[in-house]
């Protein structure tokens, strides 16, 4: 097990991708952080937590559960449906980050698209992740990173958040091969 | 999970996953889109061999909204009037592909019997069997008192619920005790001797004849529907001495806690077991619990046919 980020270095990175998002958007008033739970909903929540220390208002910031949209439910076991919630703005017509801890796949993106678009119709959908491992299966990348960590199929990225997990870090294990 | 045939076959924590996908779900029939792709490409087929109208609207309205196939499937003008039996019909719907079977018997078991035999490889859902369960009923109902008088809190500790009228015939009422009790809520029925069956002091109960007396301190009052069609003999010498005693009326409503809430499975006899200002009094949740009905419906369609199931026989 290596350590990928310690905490002071995951701050930096979500501290960097908060201003990012700023300049791109020129500002935090169209933007709507949506984060897709468990971890991604952690994510945004800090994301936009950040924009307003640096913005000086308060940021619209949601959750996204993309469960019922996955195209690998009959894979697996059922699974239990996390919560959606959308700001007081909504999402029509608004500059909408969808905001995930790891991009891997792809396949969490993809259903998280038909998941807001059962919402409503955005103006832009931009993507912020915390770890791009790589691997892709779809056409689809981030517009905002805070480490591209190359990967192999076999290894496992573990993002830990302090109110989930008692501390920050994002950690890099050998799985079985 | 790969059945529903009975609330006695629930642990209490898949009773909440219920609940709970359920109260999530409800936000995708409040938004603007109704309609998920969760469950396209599979066939429910609902066979219903009782007349339903809510049930089976409501199964078919859930299934509809997950995007599934939906057959229905009535005794009447089926070949189960010209005496085929389950079995037969069973293997018909397994030979179509169906994915799962909604099944309403007026022979208590039938779900049961459907299940066991292996005649298909889908799930089974106990839409009503005879007096025995409606488990999706008490589903929707103990999800219907949980969203008006449980603030913080997921099971139903605490509440008290009386169940009034024809508990011998009610399957409504079995499934219900079972669900409710297993919640942590408290349940009183309120009935003539004569609709109350037998073995009554086995059930988790409390039993009372007396629902003026009851009627003060329950946080829910559960009517039941007489059921004409189900009594060969007299359970009560006329119905104006049932309504006196067991019905809902104006006077009885005013007994009631300030937060308290009427509820009714339906269809309802108006001026039998509840007076119209009764049933449209602003304590009815009963139209609430018909559009909760789809709701929990979904969770269960959901839960039962999304996933691979643990044994890993379906897919």
């Amino acid at each position: 097990m290596s350590l990928a980020l310690p905490a002071p270095d995951m701050d930096r990175a979500i501290t960097r991708i908060s201003h990012e998002i700023l300049e791109r958007n020129s500002g935090s008033e169209t933007i709507t952080l949506l984060g897709i739970p468990t971890r991604g909903a952690h994510l945004a929540a800090r994301i936009a937590a950040k924009i307003e220390s640096i913005e000086g208002k308060t940021a619209q910031c949601g959750t996204l559960d993309i469960t019922l949209h996955r195209d690998d439910l009959r894979l697996r076991p059922p699974r239990a449906l996390m919560p959606t919630t959308i700001p007081s703005l909504g999402v029509e017509n608004r500059d909408v980050i969808l905001v995930d801890d790891v991009l891997f796949s792809g396949r969490t993106i993809r259903a998280a698209l038909d998941a807001l678009g059962e919402i409503g119709r955005p103006a832009t959908v931009q993507l912020a992740v915390l770890v791009d491992r790589g691997h892709r299966q779809l056409p689809i990348r981030a517009d905002y990173v805070g480490k591209n960590l190359p990967t192999s199929l076999s290894q496992i990225i573990k993002v830990q958040f302090t109110e989930l997990d008692g501390l920050d870090a994002v950690t890099l294990e050998e799985g079985e091969a | 999970m790969r059945h529903l045939l009975s609330i006695a076959d629930l642990t209490t924590p898949q009773a909440i996953q219920i609940l709970d996908t359920a109260e999530e779900l409800s936000r995708v029939s409040d938004g603007p889109m109704k309609k998920l792709p969760t469950l396209r490409g599979r066939t429910i087929v609902n066979l219903f061999a009782e007349d339903s109208t809510r049930t089976r609207i409501s199964f078919e309205a859930a299934a509809k909204r997950l995007s599934a196939d939906v057959i229905n499937f009535s005794a009447k003008g089926s070949s189960v009037s010209k005496g085929e039996s389950l079995k037969d019909t069973a293997q018909t719907l397994q030979a179509m592909g169906a994915d799962a079977v909604i099944i309403r018997h007026s022979a208590s078991g039938a779900a049961q019997r459907l299940a066991d035999n292996e005649w298909m490889t889908g799930s089974v859902i106990n839409a009503g069997d005879g007096t025995h369960e409606h488990p999706s009923q008490a589903l929707l109902d103990a999800f219907t008192i949980r969203r008006n008088l449980v603030h913080g809190g997921n099971d139903l500790a605490g509440i008290r619920v009386a169940i009034v009228g024809d508990i011998l015939h009610s399957r409504v009422a079995r499934s219900n005790v079972l669900l409710l009790t297993k919640l942590g809520a408290h349940v009183t029925l309120v009935a003539p001797p004569t609709l109350l069956p037998t073995g009554i002091e086995e059930w988790p109960v409390s039993v009372s004849y007396d629902f003026d007396e009851v009627i003060a301190n329950v946080d829910v009052v559960m009517m039941l529907r007489i059921q004409m069609e189900r009594m060969s003999e007299l359970f009560f010498p006329n119905a104006r001495e049932y309504s006196h005693y067991f019905g809902l009326n104006r006077d009885r409503l005013k007994k009631m806690k300030p937060s308290a809430i009427v509820m009714h499975p339906g269809p309802m006899n108006r001026g039998l077991e509840i007076t119209a200002d009764s049933a449209d009094s602003a304590r009815s949740v009963i139209l609430q619990q018909v559009t909760n009905g789809v709701t929990v419906r979904m969770a269960i369609l959901y839960l039962l046919l999304a996933g691979v199931q643990e044994s890993g026989v379906q897919g």
